[in-house]
């Protein structure tokens, strides 16, 4: 719940005067070191440090291990716990509703991946403005463990079964289907995804971030490429990515070589620092070619892997007036009179 | 070229004296994508504007070009506008159909058609017009290309003569007809007259059928049932629309796109009030549509059975989870694909029970054009205040065809928005909890996002009164108490019956929807043939109101009729009845695709009544 107490003089408090403790959700029933846990923590810190209004958040999620974490962040903010796989049409229809909502959902590889796949690909492709989450260990953890579609060919089950199918890979997919922000982080990687999710607070339009987030009962085994030891082994970052918001004024420094500077719609600037040899993060093709080279040699690159800022949102495509559709007054959402008058008139 | 050069032979084997006034159909065979359906428009216009009521039926193939599709009109002084299963008047400019077409009439019907068929071999006792459609279009026509459309515009000036309609109506009539399209108004005006003036100098009338000008459709409009849904929704204020093509729906989304581009965009800024949303499918459009209402919103969509079955998880959730919706089915013969461009009530069970689990859903039932136009207005009221998804069960007979109405009346009242909490609201009532039932009508108080009030978690999962998320046997047993008793209260916010109440009679009538029509003439036919009156009792919402219980109880013998194979709305009124009660209900069923009509109940009744 939203604490409305003013805060004790020397608590800690954001921009819009709140702690970090409003941006907390309820206790979470999930496994002890579930990599979930982890992300949540992530997104109460990202929304906390760039002081976002929790009134004006909705938390999203469809079904799932994955989908069950909105209850343990932004307990202030409302929350709609879809169906499986239908996530995004609900979180359509609330941001049109109500354009000046920020929304945040959450789902898993098989929420996204499996029954999800149709809405994924059409969300995608509409830029709404929403920041979209999934919580990928390659398992369905609540119905005790089957392969999801981004389960690694040849990868294997606690009981033996192995993966014959190749996956689908959500970053490639997102960005050839038109997503402006595509990134991805580990949920063991604190400093990254957290810079991660502050950008994406900055961005107009879909941001899809793929995290991976190792599922400790079910997934975490040697035959699994999401366990935190593999990942751990073969993550490549992307280069260090330090968001820098806009109203915090820091300059930093970097080593020589190329920094690509990202401006963000509300000022504020994204850099990014190459590690890898001429990468654009704006450049389509090359993310592309990047996605495919790192998973041949079973390498997952991570980071902002594609942006695009000028790209008109889903909102702005529909031309919808500045007031939330759900709160215009009957005098602006009922034609007069004449206006019926006129339809009868071309009936006679 | 003069007319007379293309005198034909015509059949002179059946003459009549009889003068049947203002009362007759006829029956269009033509080829679908022909443009023939501007040219039944224009004949069904003509006779309206005579004063005449009438009503237009299409039965069209699901195809884009080339099968077979027939118009039926039904011109009737006393206002009986049901589908009239006898055809007086065939117009037969569709080869491939023509004989079946002649074969299926009663004696003495009349047949207007194409002359080289040579359809007068046929029968003998029938009354025939040869007309040389190819060698009349091509004078008024010079371009070729066109000729195939315009061909059936001189069918309108052929029955315009033979039926004495008035020839200024018609060119009105057809003028409407293309609007702004000046240039394509004259050609089909030349064509027009050319089919007159060939009847004039060629036809001998000696059918009995005629159209004398009456003064029954004054100040009337002519609508389809999906344009009425539509204006309704955009009068209600509707704000997001989220819709996946589907016939016989489609027309309904699109007059809507077509009504708020043209209403509904701020003047000042030019920016639209409202979203509408062509989704990946019907999952995702309910999916929108349930964001939305969440979010506070006035939220529709529109569909058709097999949009319904795809609906029913997310129906089941608004229902759980308490989300207001509006959903339109417009209603054609299922299962499965079925016959996607025929008429039917065969969603009524479905549609009251959909999602797995128990669920009950809010119905309304309109019958007419303007009623749909109420209903959908209502429909918005009614999902605001119970807080949950409500169908608006139109079919394609209604939603397709065109009928005529009172002009739809400018809604005076305020709207609905049901139980929303506000600041005085959360003093009086000290705390917020989403699903307590704080007045006694199962209906609780909700917040928006946005709206700075206490938020909740919306979840199809078992929660408490609180919206916690619960799995607690007790918290689970009385939420879903709190649902049936939200479900009682709804019957204050439904559309009560239509009743005529008949004193003396032993037999009573249950209809709804397009039944409506071919119920009244039915009674009509039964009391003046066969001495049998009945009452009748026009169902107009699920649930049933108490008046439907008590119709019940003065009858004797009810027949319920409905245009499914199994007796569903009688199935829904088993579930909710008294058992005594429904030992006295029989059924009179249709479902061949075809709209019901008045001759079908009749026989039915008097076989039943006879046992």
């Amino acid at each position: 719940m939203t604490t409305t107490a003013a805060p004790e003089p020397g608590k800690k408090t954001n921009r819009i005067g709140l702690e970090v403790i409003t941006y907390k959700g309820g206790k979470t029933t999930l496994c002890a070191g579930c990599g979930h846990n982890a992300i949540s923590e992530r997104i109460v810190e990202s929304f906390y440090e760039m002081g976002v209004d929790p009134q004006s958040v909705v938390k999203l999620s469809g079904i799932g291990c994955s989908s069950k974490s909105p209850a343990y962040f932004l307990g202030g903010s409302h929350g709609f716990n879809a169906v499986h796989g239908r996530m995004p049409s609900v979180g359509t229809g609330a941001v049109l509703a109500n354009r000046k909502l920020i929304a945040i959902g959450v789902s898993g590889d098989g929420d996204t991946g499996a029954i999800g796949i149709g809405q994924f690909v059409h969300l995608m492709r509409r830029n709404l403005p929403i920041v979209y989450i999934i919580e990928d260990n390659g398992c369905y953890g609540l119905t005790k463990g089957q392969f999801s579609p981004t389960a690694d060919l040849g990868s294997r089950l606690k009981t033996g079964v192995i993966n014959d199918l190749p996956p689908i890979d959500t970053c490639t997919l997102a960005i050839e289907l038109g997503a402006t922000f595509v990134a991805r982080s580990f949920s063991g990687d604190k400093k990254q995804l957290l810079s991660i999710l502050k950008a994406t607070l900055s961005h107009r339009g879909t941001c899809m971030i793929d995290v991976l987030s190792p599922c400790v009962t079910f997934n975490d085994h040697d035959g699994s490429t999401k366990s935190y030891s593999y990942v751990k082994d073969h993550d490549e970052p992307m280069g260090d990515v330090t968001f820098v918001p806009y109203f915090d004024d820091i300059e930093v420094e970097y080593d020589p070589g190329t920094t690509t500077e990202v401006r963000m719609h509300d000022g504020s600037r994204l850099y990014l620092k190459k590690v890898a040899e001429h990468y654009d993060p704006t450049h389509k093709a090359q993310a592309l070619r990047l996605l495919r080279e790192t998973a041949e040699r079973g390498v997952f690159a991570t980071g902002v892997l594609y942006v695009e800022r000028d790209r008109p949102t889903f909102v702005d495509l529909l031309n919808i007036v500045d007031e939330p559709l759900a709160t215009l007054p009957l005098a602006k959402t009922r034609p007069p009179k004449a206006a019926l008058d006129e339809i009868m008139e071309s009936l006679r | 070229m003069a007319p007379s050069n293309v005198a034909v032979h015509e059949s002179a084997s059946v003459q009549s004296t009889r003068r049947i006034t203002n009362d007759f159909s006829i029956h269009i065979a033509t080829v679908n994508g022909s443009g023939s359906q501007t040219a039944n428009l224009v004949l069904l216009r003509s006779i309206f504007q005579m004063g005449v009521p009438v009503s237009g039926k299409n039965l069209f193939p699901s195809n884009i070009a080339g099968l077979p599709t027939w118009f039926t009109i039904r011109a009737n002084k006393d206002g009986y506008i049901g589908r009239k299963k006898e055809v007086d008047f065939l117009v037969a400019m569709n080869p491939e159909t023509a004989r079946e077409d002649v074969m299926s009439l009663d004696p003495g019907s009349a047949v207007v058609y194409d002359e080289p068929l040579k359809l007068d071999a046929l029968r003998d006792d029938l009354v025939f017009y040869p007309v040389p459609f190819d060698k009349l279009v091509a004078p008024v026509c010079p371009n070729a290309k066109l000729r195939k459309l315009v061909r059936n515009t001189i069918y309108d000036g052929i029955m315009a003569k033979l039926l004495d309609i008035d020839p200024a109506e018609m060119e009105k009539a057809l003028r409407k007809q293309f609007g702004k399209k000046v240039k394509a108004a004259e050609l089909n005006q030349g064509a027009l007259k050319a089919g007159w003036d060939f009847a004039e100098a060629n036809l001998t009338k000696r059918d009995p059928f005629h159209v004398e000008r009456m003064d029954r459709t004054h100040g009337m409009i002519l609508v389809e049932g999906n344009a009425a849904a539509a204006i309704g929704c955009m009068m209600a204020g509707v704000t997001v629309v989220a819709w996946y093509p589907i016939t016989p729906s489609s027309s309904l989304a699109e007059a809507l796109i077509g009504y708020m581009r043209e209403y509904r965009i701020d003047r000042e800024t030019g920016k639209a009030t409202f979203a509408i949303v062509q989704a990946e499918d019907e999952l995702a459009a309910l999916g929108m549509v349930l964001g939305a209402g969440w979010a506070g919103a006035r939220a529709m969509t529109a569909t058709a059975g097999p949009g319904i079955s795809l609906m029913a998880e997310f129906t089941g959730l608004g229902y759980y989870s308490e989300v207001p919706a509006v959903i339109f089915d417009v209603q054609r013969v299922g299962p499965s694909t079925g016959l996607p461009t025929r008429t039917s009530q065969g969603d009524i069970l479905p549609t009251a029970l959909l999602s797995h689990g128990d669920a009950k859903h809010v119905l309304l039932i309109p019958s007419s054009v303007g009623e749909v136009y109420q209903m959908a207005m209502q429909a918005f009221d009614v999902a605001e205040r119970l807080q949950t998804p409500v169908f608006v069960m139109s079919d394609l007979d209604l939603g397709m065809n065109t009928w005529m109405s009172d002009p739809f009346p400018y809604p005076e009242g305020p709207i609905d928005r049901g139980k929303r909490l506000d600041e005085a609201t959360l003093r009086r009532l000290g705390s917020f909890g989403r699903y307590r039932d704080v007045d006694g009508d199962g209906i609780p108080y909700r917040t928006i996002p946005g709206d700075g009030l206490p938020p909740y978690f919306n979840r199809g999962s078992g929660h408490n009164a609180d919206g916690k998320y619960s799995e607690r046997p007790d918290d689970f047993v009385n939420n879903l108490d709190r649902l049936a008793r939200k479900f009682e209260t709804a019957k204050r916010y439904v559309p009560a019956p239509e009743i005529l109440d008949e004193p003396a009679a032993e037999v009573g009538f249950i209809a709804y929807g397009t039944s409506h029509w071919a119920a009244l003439e039915s009674r009509d036919q039964l009391a003046a043939e066969a001495g049998l009156k009945t009452a009748y009792l026009r169902v107009r919402a699920y649930p049933f109101t108490d008046e439907v219980a008590a119709f019940l109880g003065r009858y004797r013998r009810i027949y319920v009729i409905e245009q499914n194979r199994d007796a569903q709305m009688r199935a829904l009124m088993r579930i909710d009845l008294a058992t005594e009660l429904m030992a006295r209900v029989r059924s009179v069923l249709h479902y061949d695709g075809l709209p019901i009509d008045a001759r079908s109940i009749t026989d039915s009744v008097l076989a039943q009544e006879a046992k």
